[in-house]
């Protein structure tokens, strides 16, 4: 089901501002409030008001099913590897800090941030980041295609 | 009689509900070393400026595995939930 012409502009409109402040979110989940699990969620919604504007069917054609299925094991297994990383001193130990990738240390207190911080923590966030998008995009996607009529290749 | 019995039962879980948030201790108190600990710590021993995702991510990072575990096998359920049936195959 397609909606009408208004609901679709608004939605080509607001979609990229979505996008962007999702991966916001998650890309800056070390420096302010937010994370990979709120950003990927607001990345999800985006996808969900495509697919009310334009229908799952025309949706499907551009995001396949088993596209965000790779994305998502990609992003768990990033996860699981950086959880390793660590596996010397301990699991999930932040093996990154005080090294040259994302390693810098903010001065204790009040400071402005540096996006260049955190050791593992916005790689981690990057991955959940990942998973979530992937994930709730499939639930949607999946949930849409299968409470339309539509016949639908696989 | 039902309706009767439903709202006796009904007051009687209102009532265990409010003794109970009446009961319980106060906010902040017994006082934890854990918290203060990872307000003073969290920029220098993990480089993050928000201790919130400092402690998902790094110091309750198995939680969080478990957290990523069943967005995982919620996503699973759904799409074996809703796959589509093959042509061909027999019954």
């Amino acid at each position: 089901m397609i909606m009408s012409k208004i609901v679709r502009t608004i939605s080509n409109l607001l979609t990229p501002l979505i996008f962007i402040f999702g991966l916001y979110i998650i890309i800056h989940g070390h420096l302010t409030p937010g994370g990979g699990f709120q950003g990927g969620a607001v990345f999800a919604s985006g996808i969900a008001l495509l697919i009310v504007a334009f229908g799952s069917y025309n949706i499907q054609k551009k995001l396949k099913e088993h596209h965000l299925s790779i994305l998502e094991s990609s992003g768990a297994l990033i996860f699981i590897g950086l959880a390793f990383g660590g596996i010397a001193t301990v699991f999930f130990y932040n093996f990154l800090v005080g090294s040259s990738f994302f390693g810098h240390i903010p001065p204790t207190g009040f400071n402005p941030g540096d996006i260049w911080t955190g050791g593992i923590i916005p790689l981690m966030n990057i991955a959940v980041g990942l998973k979530v998008i992937a994930g709730l995009s499939v639930i949607v996607l999946v949930m849409a295609l299968a409470s339309s009529k539509i016949e639908i290749e696989e | 009689m039902r309706k009767t019995v439903a709202a006796i039962s009904l007051g009687i879980i209102i009532a265990i509900l409010i003794a109970t948030a009446l009961l319980i201790h106060p906010f902040g108190y017994p006082p934890s070393q854990m918290d203060d600990y990872i307000i003073e710590n969290t920029q220098s021993e993990t480089g993050a400026n928000n201790a919130v995702t400092s402690v998902v991510f790094d110091y309750r990072g198995f939680d969080t595995l478990g957290e990523a575990t069943i967005l995982f096998t919620a996503v699973t359920g759904v799409v074996m939930l809703f796959r589509k049936k093959k042509r061909g195959v027999a019954k």
